[in-house]
């Protein structure tokens, strides 16, 4: 390729706080308008913000985990500009010092490894939410105030896999540390893509903005169409202008937005009414003892305890769910390539079919380490298992009710299966014949007519040696 | 630093104030009077002087992640110019 596209992303993500950061009000999703609002979020006049504890820890746990220096001293500021779901006419934001700075996260692609470098984290508020019809414009304030980090990346990306795979693993780490919940279809985690291209070698273009994707899929999309565009807009001699561009991710593409701020001249100055933070050694490394274990240790523990490949152990921990969901699966049936082989196939296929997380699958780390447990005892087959999951699935029964509601265990007992055994070879005899000239195929069909008359119960091991044992008395 | 027609004119679009073509003269020389008087603070050798981030001697005021009572819908929304559908209505945002 000729050209090389340069990435590099900012990430705000809302941390999972009770209450906002300034104020007491509550920052619950999906409340009805204006119902979690107060004199401070609104930006009444003569009121008095006050920094909520829990968003310094959070700013914090985010910054030991992408391995940035903490910073010793940091203070707030005011980013000016009007719009219509900012009602203070500015925004509290961290500006020259921010709580962390100069951190690393490295991410792995297609099994290359590299590390992309973070810029900074600062802490800032979230601005209101604009609701539109054909009558107007309506201002939603329940969000004002709810508490944010920005992550800033260095333009470190040169791909739309490497920008996917650099968010997925900031959103594992924010989840890990339970700094956010990262619940993206409610806007707890938005990405703004900053791009240039440029032929290899040459000084960085200049790049465009796009801001407030939310979700990988739409970050991975607007990254290939905007590379695209700049590249088709270069080859016809054109030149970029620095613009802020909108992705419709239904239209596969970006429009320019002409409307918003001409300059970015925001006019930052510290915020009177807040004073700085200031972390002692004491503060910033109790919060690291106490840090929850993050992915990439969890990987290498499953790879060195369990056995576990690079790729099944990738998968796994990619959610912190699916992780605790498959840790507590092997403590039942201790038996964590089995887990894992469950855990990625069937039911994160059923998942994905149904749209739903492990926790709304209606079972229970216990219930699937009952299943496995089932299975490893040859009380059901693995095909029988498939069913007994699919059940699972529907009803959230425990796997051994629904063994014995539906009467799926495995027929184990000789003298009945013995009797369909005879009875299936003396219907075959040309397998038999085929068998007793060598044809050891021939055995695989006979034992698939026992399996299919029992629906799929008969234990296959024995059936094999029945029939073995049936040649001599046929 | 010498304060032009042009920065006048800027600032006050920034802040969204209207001023009359006229008066922008008058601004100029007022406002320049203000940054010349607060520039004698360039002249202060400040080389071991620590950067001021905040005038309080106060540093860390925080509060507990502790929720408490928002105001009821109607009293958040009483100032509002104007409101609808339990909002905020504003000029239309055209995204
Ligand atoms: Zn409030």
């Amino acid at each position: 390729m000729e050209y090389e596209i340069v990435i590099g992303l900012e990430i705000h993500s809302e941390l999972d706080t009770k209450t906002k950061i300034f104020c007491g009000c509550s920052t619950a999703f999906g409340a009805e308008e204006n119902t979690q609002t107060c004199p401070v979020c609104l930006g009444l006049p003569g009121v008095l913000p006050v920094l909520n504890k829990k968003v310094v820890e959070y700013a914090v746990k985010a910054g030991i985990a992408t391995n940035c220096n903490i910073a010793r001293f940091s203070k707030m500021d005011r980013k000016n500009y009007f719009y219509p779901d900012l009602p203070k006419a500015y925004q509290i934001s961290q500006f020259d010092l921010p709580i962390c700075e100069n951190g690393s996260v490295e991410i792995d692609v297609d099994g290359e490894k590299k590390t992309i470098g973070i810029t900074r984290i600062h802490i800032e508020e979230d601005a209101g939410k604009l609701n539109h019809d054909s009558t107007g414009t309506y201002a939603d304030n329940n969000r004002c105030g709810v508490p944010l980090i920005e992550i800033v990346t260095e333009p470190d990306m040169r791909s739309a896999k490497e920008a996917r795979a650099f968010a997925e693993k900031i959103k594992s780490i924010l989840e890990y540390t339970e700094v956010s919940d990262c619940k993206m279809q409610e806007g707890s985690l938005r990405f703004d893509v900053n791009l240039s291209v440029r032929k290899f070698g040459d000084p960085l273009g200049t790049r465009t903005e796009m801001k407030n994707l939310n979700s990988f899929r739409a970050l991975e999309r607007a990254v290939e169409y905007e590379a695209k565009r700049q590249i088709f807009e270069i080859e016809q001699g054109n030149k970029i202008i620095q613009q802020t561009r909108k992705w419709d991710d239904d239209k596969t593409e970006s429009y320019s937005l002409r409307s918003k701020e001409e300059a970015h001249d925001y006019r930052y100055f510290p915020d009177p009414d807040l004073v700085p933070v200031v972390l002692t050694e004491e503060y910033i490394s109790n919060i690291e003892r106490h840090l929850p274990k993050l992915p990439w240790v969890r990987k290498a523990e499953y790879m060195e305890k369990w056995n576990l490949s690079d790729y099944d152990a990738e998968i796994l921990v990619a959610s912190k769910e699916i992780a605790t969901f498959f840790e507590k699966t092997v403590d039942v049936c201790n038996d964590a390539k089995s887990a894992a082989n469950w855990l990625m196939g069937d039911i994160s296929a059923t998942m994905n079919e149904k749209g739903i997380s492990i926790e709304e699958a209606g079972f229970s780390p216990e219930d699937l380490g009952e299943l496995v447990n089932l299975i490893n005892k040859n009380t059901i087959s693995t095909s029988i298992g498939k069913q007994v999951l699919k059940e699972m699935f529907d009803s959230g029964k425990k796997p051994s009710v629904i063994v014995q509601e539906k009467n799926l265990a495995q027929m184990s007992d000789a003298g009945e299966l013995k009797g369909m055994v005879l009875e299936v070879m003396k219907a075959n005899p040309q397998s038999v014949e085929d068998l007793r000239s060598g044809k050891e195929k021939a055995i695989g069909f006979l034992v698939g007519q026992i399996m299919r008359q029992t629906k799929g119960k008969a234990n296959p091991q024995m059936v094999n040696e029945l029939i073995k044992e049936c040649m001599n008395e046929i | 630093m010498k304060l032009t027609k042009e920065d006048v004119i800027y600032v006050a679009d920034l802040a969204r104030l209207e001023i009359d073509e006229n008066e922008v003269d008058k601004y100029v020389e007022q406002l320049g009077k203000i940054l010349e008087y607060e520039d004698q603070l360039n002249q202060i050798d400040t080389t071991d002087v620590l950067p001021t981030a905040h005038v309080l001697p106060v540093k860390n005021v925080l509060r507990e992640d502790v929720p408490v009572p928002s105001l009821d819908r109607e009293k958040a929304l009483m100032n509002a110019p104007s409101q609808d559908k339990g909002c905020f209505k504003v000029p239309k945002v055209i995204e």
